[in-house]
């Protein structure tokens, strides 16, 4: 068996079983890294050393670990969350030689489950970004086409896991950035429910809107990752008290009293014909498997782009003022010119083009005289936005889940879009109100285009309800093959 | 600054709009930046005009999804950072005495 072409569980189940060693595995994981990351560039710190000392160390020790939920599995982590000992980029020339010296809590979490981190994954810069084209250190290419971008901005860790360098990683999702990519890339990524996990450790984007989830090759693996991951945190004041329910548990296949809802008036435009062709052959394998198609109406949602943009660049430029070449990272040399002008030069010359322009736009709808304009007039738009999807999910009309696909486009080339970063905002049409509404999303595969690229069906949740989103896109998984086909790099 | 927006009418962003929303942004630009984000910070809040036209009478706004919740503990002392730890990423480090070093602010 070659761990590439299995699921973290049946990894995990084969080490405890000692049928392979999680040395072995960390080798054969390293190797592939090492084979075909310079194509993808899917990585930017690859700690090869500290994996292997650890798989050694589980290896060692085979009772401790023997209940350990992902003992000797190989993770990869995005580079915005804090690995202590570890350099920690946020892919940005800023914090290009920081190194925390602290884990983020879900780092902690999956060492106590015996994952074995074999490395940090590129992204945009600080995941500012729908196609990692906004990486300080280059972009990563999507394993499907090597020309095109894997996505944004979690790109690094959906094209691993596509590349099946590793059968789980872990990505920050602020506007799409998990759910976008995984499309892109045809995998599976999950946004959990805005407080379910603990944010601690990661750079902060948009901190009203940010949350870590998992990247897998199956809704089974994001389930069993999400498990691990999830839960209160005293070190984040914004993770909730809600009691995390056994995901696995809930994967029954059982569709019948499933109410699936379908925004149709937000696919009447801009959405390529044959996203849109796989989207109502996913619907009619749901409606198959028993469950009942419902139109629901989200009026808002059209409004969600800027509203989304406003907000995410005002917490940014809020959250950005730290980079600032006191306390850590990057420091301009500005020869006695005094503290301001050093601040304002190790930002320009710290920061990329995409960040900054947040960072103004940011400054700007928070500043005096424009803050009523946009930014609260955007958190009141925002209200709206939640509850309309609020409106669907109760009610006798209620719907359990609405579907939607995640990207209005298969993934686009490297260069298409760089020149017009409102071009590119639109790319999260469908993503961004998960975000703004705090609720739980998830894309699944649902198809190729014409151009055998991927195409991603995303399911969005009730708060805290990621078991119902997880059962509906594990019941859809089964009826399909589409997580099973391997991209063209891996017959190279 | 940039004045306030007309509904039917782009803002329009200057040179001097950029300079001051860069200072107060503390951020240094070049000449090219200056001129491309004064186009694209326009572009932008045209873009964005649909929202003012959304009626939100009474609305409240929404800072944060999170139901309000109850997030006190004791305020008891408790292992934090240690202070070389909090140094060792810091680009000019006072270690000996503790501090983060930067330039001159006063006298400037």
């Amino acid at each position: 068996m070659r761990i590439a072409d299995v699921t973290a569980r049946a990894t995990r189940d084969a080490i405890r079983l000692r049928q392979r060693s999680a040395t072995e595995v960390c080798r054969e994981t390293l190797d592939r890294i090492a084979a075909l990351d310079p194509e993808l560039h899917a990585f930017n710190t690859v700690v090869a050393e500290r994996a292997l000392a650890r798989a050694e160390a589980i290896d060692r020790d085979p009772e401790r670990w023997r209940a350990a939920p992902l003992a000797g599995v190989p993770v990869a982590l995005k580079d915005n969350i804090s690995t202590q000992g570890v350099r920690t980029t946020a892919s940005s020339r800023i914090l290009e030689t920081y190194i925390p010296p602290y884990d983020a809590t879900v780092v902690n979490r999956l060492d106590a489950a015996g994952a074995v981190i074999v490395g940090k994954t590129n992204c945009d810069e600080f995941a500012m970004g729908s196609s990692n084209e906004n990486s300080a250190f280059g972009p990563v290419k999507n394993p499907w086409a090597l020309d095109r971008t894997p996505g944004g901005s979690s790109g690094g860790s959906a094209a691993a896991v596509a590349a099946r360098l590793v059968p789980l990683a872990l990505g920050s999702d602020t506007g799409g950035s998990i759910r976008q990519p995984a499309a892109l890339c045809g995998v599976v990524g999950l946004k959990p429910t805005y407080g379910r996990v603990s944010r601690y450790g990661l750079l902060a984007f948009g901190s009203s809107l940010d949350q870590i989830g998992p990247f897998a090759r199956t809704v089974d693996d994001a389930a069993l990752m999400l498990q691990l991951i999830a839960g209160a945190d005293p070190a984040d004041a914004t993770t909730a008290a809600e009691a995390v329910p056994d995901f696995a548990s809930a994967l029954t296949g059982d569709l019948r009293l499933a109410r699936i809802g379908v925004p149709r008036t937000m696919l009447e435009q801009g959405v390529d014909a044959e996203v849109l062709r796989a989207l109502t052959a996913a619907l009619d394998t749901l409606q198959a498997r028993g469950a009942t198609l419902v139109d629901v109406d989200l009026p808002h949602a059209r409004h969600a782009i800027p509203v989304y943009y406003l907000v995410a660049m005002a917490e940014a430029s809020s959250n950005l003022a730290r980079y600032d070449g006191v306390k850590y990272g990057f420091r301009a040399d500005t020869k006695g010119q005094g503290l301001r002008a050093m601040y304002a030069r190790t930002r320009e010359q710290g920061f990329g083009a995409e960040v900054k322009r947040r960072i103004m736009l940011g400054t700007y709808v928070l500043s005096a005289g424009y803050y009523d304009a946009y930014y609260l007039k955007a958190q009141q738009v925002r209200t709206l936005i939640l509850r309309d999807y609020e409106q669907a999910f109760s009610g006798s009309g209620a719907v359990d889940v609405i579907a939607m696909p995640t990207s209005p486009t298969a993934a686009f080339r490297i260069g298409e879009r760089v020149e017009d970063p409102l071009q590119m905002y639109l790319a999260d049409v469908f993503t961004v109100s998960a975000n703004l509404a705090g609720l739980p999303a998830v894309s699944v595969p649902c198809g190729f285009t014409a151009d055998r690229l991927p195409v991603g069906l995303q399911l969005t949740g009730r708060r805290f309800d990621e078991a119902t989103l997880l059962r509906v896109a594990d019941a859809y998984e089964r009826d399909t093959e589409w997580s099973k086909q391997p991209p063209p790099i891996l017959s190279r | 600054m940039a004045p306030m927006l007309a509904s039917d009418m782009p803002a329009i962003f200057t040179r001097e709009d950029v300079a001051k929303i860069a200072t107060l942004a503390n951020l240094e630009l070049d000449s090219a930046e200056m001129d491309l984000f004064a186009r694209q910070l326009g572009e932008f809040l045209s873009y964005a005009e649909a929202v003012q036209q959304v009626d939100t009478a009474g609305i409240a706004p929404t800072a944060s999804v999170l139901a309000r919740q109850d997030a006190d503990r004791p305020d008891e002392v408790r292992p934090c950072l240690d202070r070389d730890a909090a140094l060792a990423n810091a680009p000019d480090p006072a270690l000996d005495n503790g501090f983060f070093r930067v330039p001159r602010v006063i006298g400037q």
